[in-house]
């Protein structure tokens, strides 16, 4: 049964690692839904977060995989409830928009907030899960959004130690 | 004080300090500054000059498979790179260790489509263990300590560099220092003595319990401690392709070849064992056909180097993570002395019918060709079964791993994974300089031959010694026994006409006999083996002989047909 898993690889920073990476999910014809990539905590070491459906069986191979990729230090699959995880979205939308007191509403009841105003356009921010950023973005849509951009997810473990665990070995 | 060293000097510095003797190679543009530097060694490096960088790869494979150690090739940059990405891939999937080193254009000419320029690292990234680019002369030495230890560690594999000629041109102060850990790499597991322990009970508890081995039996050098543990636990052992050679065949507990056109008994037995251990081993799909029919009665106990081996195919009730060596070490204390002698003589049992019947169908079917499997168990016979044997892809492959009888490890060089065409030519050349002292005999098909016969040039030239056996049945026979078989005979594109093979060798200096007829196999076999320096004999066999056993596609290993 295909289920959302969300996988975390820890990496060396060297070139190409992005592709090392994903190169595992391609040959197994697994689309993923979104990646993001950044530094951990510890300097030098950088953290993917990839989202995707797929099976147990097969997610399980592409961690055994991606762990034997040489620059990759750890790989840890999460399902859905193991996690906090947040995405982040951008809108900008017309200023003159604001005068009409129904996007005030709007912004107000899904706690999102305002990054910046310019005398054309604002960008307003909305974190949050992804069906909250797109009912935002659906919401915002009649006023004209002149521009959505939404990253993927970022997520931290519930369980207390794991990952921090396994930094601090490196 | 120290002088200073060139990039392409600190390569072949950094190569003595990983004891390379041996480099087989093309030289070009992008890599003239290495080969510039190479001239001056040519006293302590043996360089082999091949015919197309192909070859270099896979005579580096066969090097690296008989002398245990990491195989090294040079090419240029462009083509000479693309040229080795059959060899890459052929290593990757069948775990052998090597260093490639390919020149690539100037850094600042990078992504800018400069004469041959391909990006070799990105192309190579799926079929390489780990690559890197170097554009720095002060990164060179450090690369390729990282590459050997990454090659030969662990689960060995290929390993590429790509070196910027401007880095090889540059100018640094050398120092070596090798590599011996990596912090995002472990590849030595700790032996988890309780999961053995774990093992034991079962293997102790076993009725009849069965053995199978691969190829890392012999990239763990753990054939003594395979054999203690078979003679103290009286447990029949089968072997993979690959793992021909790691266990004597002549030993009374050798249970046989497994797989497609493995032996009837070794195939049946797995889906009758009540344990099945397997060792060094990854559960091809050409060893297991139908999964979901595979050893189901049994419980299974897997042990391997590579983690993400282990459930990958058939899940372990004992899943171990470990060094066959320390693996096997261990086990062999927790294990009870025991014979199994009714399990051993239902082996034996099947192992007559196999004979009797596979006899009866040729026997009827070809009276007066010469077959290729008495080619096989005639050479077996005469070289007692101790010659390094390198075969290609096909029908002579399957019939030469059924009927060679491999008793000394590291004797047995082929293509399994990937099943590379034109192989077996250079892996040959490779092999003999892994393993000078040894006969040398590649056996080689009609069609294959083709693919890499260029590398008579490079046998020509660097003189090396070996035997060639060209079993010629006029046909891509393997793919036209399917078509007998699975498309009704129509035999699409699988006649193969080929050019006068005796002419050819002899206009490379190299003696050449045809064999047509029975009466004069054995002499001519005996001919080529003493005869001083290389020599190819080709044998006319029957066209259309097929291998048997079969497990066909889809059906399982108890479904193994005999004809
Ligand atoms: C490079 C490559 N191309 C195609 C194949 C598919 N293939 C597998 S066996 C075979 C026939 C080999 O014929 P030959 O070398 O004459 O050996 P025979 O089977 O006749 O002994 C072919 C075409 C392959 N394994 N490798
Ligand atoms: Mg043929």
């Amino acid at each position: 049964m295909k289920k959302t898993y969300t996988v975390s690889v820890f990496t060396e920073n060297s070139i190409g690692m992005m592709n090392r990476v994903t190169i595992i999910f391609t040959r197994r014809h697994l689309n993923i839904d979104s990646i993001t990539a950044s530094e951990s905590e510890v300097p030098g070491v950088f953290r993917y977060t990839i989202v995707l459906r797929t099976t147990k069986a097969q997610i399980e191979k592409v961690i055994g995989q991606l762990e034997k990729v040489i620059d990759v230090i750890k790989a840890f699959v999460h399902e859905e409830n193991d996690i906090v995880h947040q995405e982040i979205a951008l809108y900008k939308i017309r200023t003159e928009t604001l005068t009409n007191g129904d996007v005030e509403k709007v912004i107000r009841k899904h706690h999102a907030r305002v990054l910046t105003v310019d005398s054309q356009f604002m960008v307003i921010e909305k974190t949050g899960h992804v069906e909250e950023t797109q009912l935002l973005f659906e919401k915002l849509r009649p006023y004209g959004v002149l521009e959505f951009a939404r990253s993927g997810r970022v997520a931290v473990t519930k369980p207390m130690k794991e990952l921090s665990a396994y930094l601090e070995e490196i | 004080m120290t002088t200073k060293t060139t990039g392409a000097q600190a390569v072949m510095k950094s190569l003595v300090a990983e004891q390379v003797d041996t480099i087989f190679g093309y030289p070009g543009g992008a890599i003239m500054p290495i080969y510039d530097a190479l001239y001056d060694y040519e006293d302590t490096i043996k360089h082999i000059l091949v015919r197309h960088e192909q070859g270099a790869t896979h005579a580096a494979q066969g090097y690296a498979r008989t002398s245990g150690k990491t195989g090294v090739v040079f090419a240029t940059s462009g083509p000479g790179a693309t040229n080795l990405i059959t060899g890459l891939a052929d290593a990757m999937i069948d775990s052998t260790p090597l260093v490639c080193i390919t020149g690539q254009v100037d850094s600042k000419l990078l992504g800018t489509d400069a004469f041959q320029e391909t990006d070799v690292v990105g192309i190579s990234m799926p079929i390489t263990k780990w690559n890197t680019q170097v554009t720095r002369v002060e990164d060179i030495p450090a690369a390729i300590a990282k590459a050997f230890y990454i090659a030969k560690s662990g689960r060995p594999g290929p390993v590429l560099i790509d070196i910027t000629k401007d880095a090889q041109f540059g100018e640094m102060e050398f120092q070596y220092e090798k590599c011996t850990t990596i912090r995002s790499y472990r590849p030595k597991p700790k032996l988890n003595k309780t999961l053995l322990e774990e093992a034991a009970i079962l293997i102790n508890k076993a009725k009849k319990p069965y053995l199978l081995i691969g190829q890392g039996i012999m990239l763990s050098n753990a054939e003594q401690e395979l054999l203690n543990f078979v003679e103290k636990s009286g447990i029949p052992v089968a072997s993979t392709l690959l793992g021909l050679g790691a266990f004597p065949n002549h030993h009374p507990l050798y249970a046989g070849y497994l797989g497609m056109h493995g032996d009837y008994a070794a195939n049946i037995k797995t889906n009758e064992c009540d344990v099945l251990v397997a060792i060094g081993m990854r559960f091809d799909d050409r060893v297991t056909g139908d999964v979901s029919r595979y050893a189901k009665q049994a419980k299974v106990i897997h042990v391997d180097i590579d983690a993400a081996e282990l459930n990958k195919i058939i899940n372990a009730d004992v899943g171990i993570h470990a060094d066959a060596k320390e693996a096997l070490t261990l086990l062999t204390e927790l294990v009870h002395q025991k014979e199994h002698s009714t399990w051993l003589q239902e082996f034996r049992d099947l192992k007559k019918v196999e004979v009797e019947t596979l006899q009866k169908s040729t026997d009827e079917a070809f009276n007066d060709e010469i077959k290729m499997d008495e080619v096989i168990k005639m050479l077996s016979e005469i070289t007692n079964g101790e010659a390094v044997v390198v075969t290609d892809v096909g029908q002579h492959q399957m019939l030469t791993a059924r009927y060679y009888e491999y008793n000394k490890t590291k004797s047995n060089i082929t293509s399994g994974g990937l099943g590379t065409m034109g192989f077996a030519l250079p892996a040959a050349i490779g092999a003999k300089f892994g393993a000078p002292k040894k006969t040398v005999i590649a056996i080689i098909g009609d069609g294959g031959f083709q693919m890499t016969l260029q590398e008579l040039g490079t046998i020509l030239q660097s003189e090396v010694n070996i035997k060639i056996v060209i079993l010629n049945n006029r046909f891509l026979g393997m793919v036209r026994q399917w078509q007998q078989m699975f498309f009704e005979k129509r035999y699409s594109f699988t006649n193969m006409v080929s050019p006068n093979f005796i002419a050819l060798a002899q206009a490379y200096s190299i003696s050449a006999k045809k064999v047509e007829y029975r009466e004069e196999l054995k002499e001519s076999l005996l001919k080529m083996l003493n005869h001083k320096g290389s020599f190819l004999l080709e044998v006319m066999v029957a066209k259309e002989e097929n291998v048997f056993p079969m497990i066909t596609t889809g059906a399982s290993v108890s479904e193994v047909r005999l004809n």
